[in-house]
């Protein structure tokens, strides 16, 4: 074996400390967080994040790494939550004793019997396939939700108390903050694992049949067993996912194992980027926010949500994580400051048109929904007349002015891009 | 001593159409083999069927002495055949180095697991760095496949095929559409991975057939019209008929 060979396996293992470093920085921000922020909404909103952080990674094994569209991901999300709440209750009756904090556990193992379970045949294809059979199966639960009245409630679903059973150092669990440190170490032991998962044999081989599921055949792989391996423990990770959720809000409702759930998991894992393995991550905290924060200022928060979606379908397929990926190169060769001032000359008119875009939204919303006659609004602080003439100008102006302001800074941008971009001459192609 | 590859009386048709109409063919240990014969005579077909990519219609594969027929891809290869394709079918979003690697862990007995992490196994990665020195791609080992260049691409298909130390190798056209300089690469790299290995190939460049084989086989319209050595395929007046004649005119 050749020098450079050598060297080239021996920077696979790299040491010890840099492998560490971020998973050191995960636990130290896990534990800041709710110092910083420590309102009851922010302990809300984060304590939801790490559930949709858990539920949108689990999911991202099977679009961004095994190359499975599922539009019934739900499934096993909601029947985790409805075991944990069944064991919520059972450990309440005093049927047995049993931790509350390990309670995720059941729900993870309800969701890994039925990974096996429907997996067993909807891993045989990839594709269209795949994603119909899914699609199904989701149909097929949430309508034996309403069904099977015994095990999900019906319609008011199942509630349970997470303060009783045996305690940890004597908390009950019964604050948020409490319930906030016990999903955060949840998510730091799932993260970690489905980390982990990724980098062994049946993660790689994930990838490689999401690649081409024909040439792993011919390297000795069955693509449905490399698949199913990916499902099942995809399931696991959801109904973990779920039982946190029972746990968080004590009470699970079919409306957690229907469609809407899967397409909201869907578009998480989406937006935050499939490519790459913390694009589900982002995706999950750009949700919650724009889901908590947003909706306390309009009406319409998910029809933004959905053109959010369908824009980054359409212009960065890779995601949240893939543009701000992008930047790696110039930030690299230390040349991230050329974009700054760019990026300004594009943000402010960009930002004016989206503003125009919005107010449109906002106001035609308001014309639809506000009683007759009604016609003073608010948005963002500001009152308007909707029918007034003025305020349809400045929305035209807003819209029409930013987008045609932004149009024109499109060739600065892109030039200054370049610039950053450029490999540098001296050194070797190493960048490129 | 057992064929390493032995085909009785083999059958494919697509509906109506019978593209491989009863081939006999016997393929010795260590023998490196090439099939010839012009477009359209069921080369690729042969191939795939040899190696599960397709279903048989008619008659037996063996593999080492043993009926393969009809077995999935995974199965054949397990057995130990391996082969490359002649439309360039790689893992395009992984590494070189991934690709590779890729191809050595279902015989490095890994198989499904999900307890070993692959960047610890010391043995499987510094085997994937030697394939990958001997296909020539050291320097390219961390860029996704997909951007590799043609002749790149070609070489990493024949180091996924080669490295899992499969007895059988099987080459699909591994030449094809190369430059003369790239082809003479290719032919050192094929020999050197095939060494002590029984290689079957198809092969449009016949410098390269006369070059690597030491039989020749060729095919025509589904059937073997002819099998031996080199000198004598050369000299052959129905081979030149059936195919060279048919080369020349063009």
């Amino acid at each position: 074996m050749s020098e450079i060979t050598k060297s080239a396996v021996s920077e696979l293992s790299r040491p010890l400390r840099k492998t560490l470093m971020p998973w050191i920085g995960f636990v130290i921000l896990l534990l800041a967080l709710p110092n910083i922020f420590s309102s009851n909404v922010g302990l809300y909103t984060m304590n939801l994040m790490g559930i949709f952080i858990i539920f949108a990674l689990s999911y991202n094994m099977l679009l961004g790494q095994g190359g499975m569209l599922s539009f019934g991901h739900a499934v096993y999300f909601g029947l985790g939550g409805f075991m944990s709440v069944h064991f919520m209750n059972y450990i309440e009756d005093g049927l047995f004793v049993f931790p509350m904090y390990l309670v995720p556990i059941f729900g993870g193992i309800i969701g890994l019997v039925f990974a096996i379970i429907i997996g067993s045949f909807s891993t045989r294809r990839a594709g269209t396939v795949f994603a119909m059979i899914s699609l199904g199966v989701g149909e097929l639960m949430a309508a034996s939700s309403l069904i099977f009245v015994a095990f999900f409630g019906g319609e008011e679903g199942v509630s349970g108390d997470r303060t009783t059973g045996p305690e940890l150092a004597g908390i009950d669990f019964g604050k948020d903050i409490h319930i906030y440190y016990l999903i955060a170490a949840w998510v730091f032991v799932t993260v970690a694992l489905m980390y982990l998962f990724s980098r062994t044999p049946a993660g790689r081989m994930a990838n490689a049949v999401r690649d081409n599921a024909e040439r792993a055949e011919f390297i000795g792989y069955s693509q449905r067993k490399v698949r199913f391996v990916s499902f099942c423990a995809s399931g696991f990770f959801a109904g973990i996912a779920g039982g946190l959720f029972a746990l968080n809000f004590e009470i699970v409702t079919e409306e957690n194992l229907n469609a809407l759930t899967s397409g909201v998991v869907l578009l998480m894992a989406y937006i935050g980027g499939v490519g790459f393995f913390i694009g589900p991550i982002v995706g999950a905290v750009v949700f919650t926010l724009l889901q908590s924060i947003l909706s306390n200022y309009t009406d319409i928060w998910q029809l933004y949500v959905g053109i959010l979606f369908v824009l980054t379908v359409m212009y960065v397929p890779q995601g949240l994580t893939g543009i701000i990926m992008m930047h790696t190169a110039a930030w690299r060769m230390k040349r991230l400051g050329i974009l700054i001032l760019p990026y300004l000359r594009i943000g402010i008119p960009a930002l004016a048109m989206l503003a125009g875009i919005a107010a449109f939204l906002e106001t035609v919303h308001h014309m639809r929904t506000a009683v007759e006659g009604e016609t003073l609004m608010s948005l963002m602080g500001i009152e308007y007349d909707s029918h007034g003439i003025v305020t349809w100008i400045v929305i035209l102006v807003l819209t029409f002015v930013g987008g045609y302001l932004t149009r024109t800074q499109l060739p600065q941008l892109r030039e200054a891009w370049e610039t950053a971009n450029k490999p540098p001459a001296s050194t070797k192609g190493a960048a490129s | 001593m057992t064929a390493a590859i032995e085909l009785k009386g083999l059958r494919k048709s697509f509906g109506p159409t019978e593209i491989i109409r009863g081939v006999d063919l016997t393929i010795g240990e260590g023998e490196r083999h090439a099939i010839i014969g012009p477009n359209g005579a069921g080369k690729s077909t042969l191939f795939h069927l040899i190696s599960g990519r397709y279903s048989v219609s008619g008659g037996t594969v063996s593999l080492h002495g043993e009926n393969i027929s009809n077995l999935p891809p995974y199965e054949i290869y397990r057995k130990g055949l391996s082969r490359s394709f002649q439309v360039t079918n790689i893992f395009p979003n992984m590494s070189v180095f991934e690709n590779v690697r890729c191809g050595l862990m279902w015989v490095r007995d890994y198989k499904y697991s999900f307890w070993h992490l692959v960047d610890r196994q010391k043995e499987l990665n510094a085997r994937a760095m030697e394939v990958i020195e001997e296909i020539g791609l050291t320097s390219r080992r961390n860029i996704p496949a997909g951007v590799l260049t043609y002749a790149e691409q070609r070489a990493l298909e024949i180091g996924i095929a080669a490295a899992g130390g499969a007895d059988v190798i099987m080459l699909d056209e591994p030449t094809a559409g190369m430059s003369h300089s790239e082809t003479d690469q290719a032919i050192e790299l094929i020999r050197k991975i095939t060494v002590g290995k029984t290689l079957v190939m198809v092969e449009h460049d016949m410098g390269v057939v006369f070059d690597l084989a030491d039989r020749i086989s060729v095919l025509v319209y589904g059937e073997i019209i002819a099998s031996d050595t080199p000198e004598n395929i050369r000299n052959s007046k129905a081979v030149q008929e059936a195919y060279l004649g048919a080369e020349a005119e063009e």
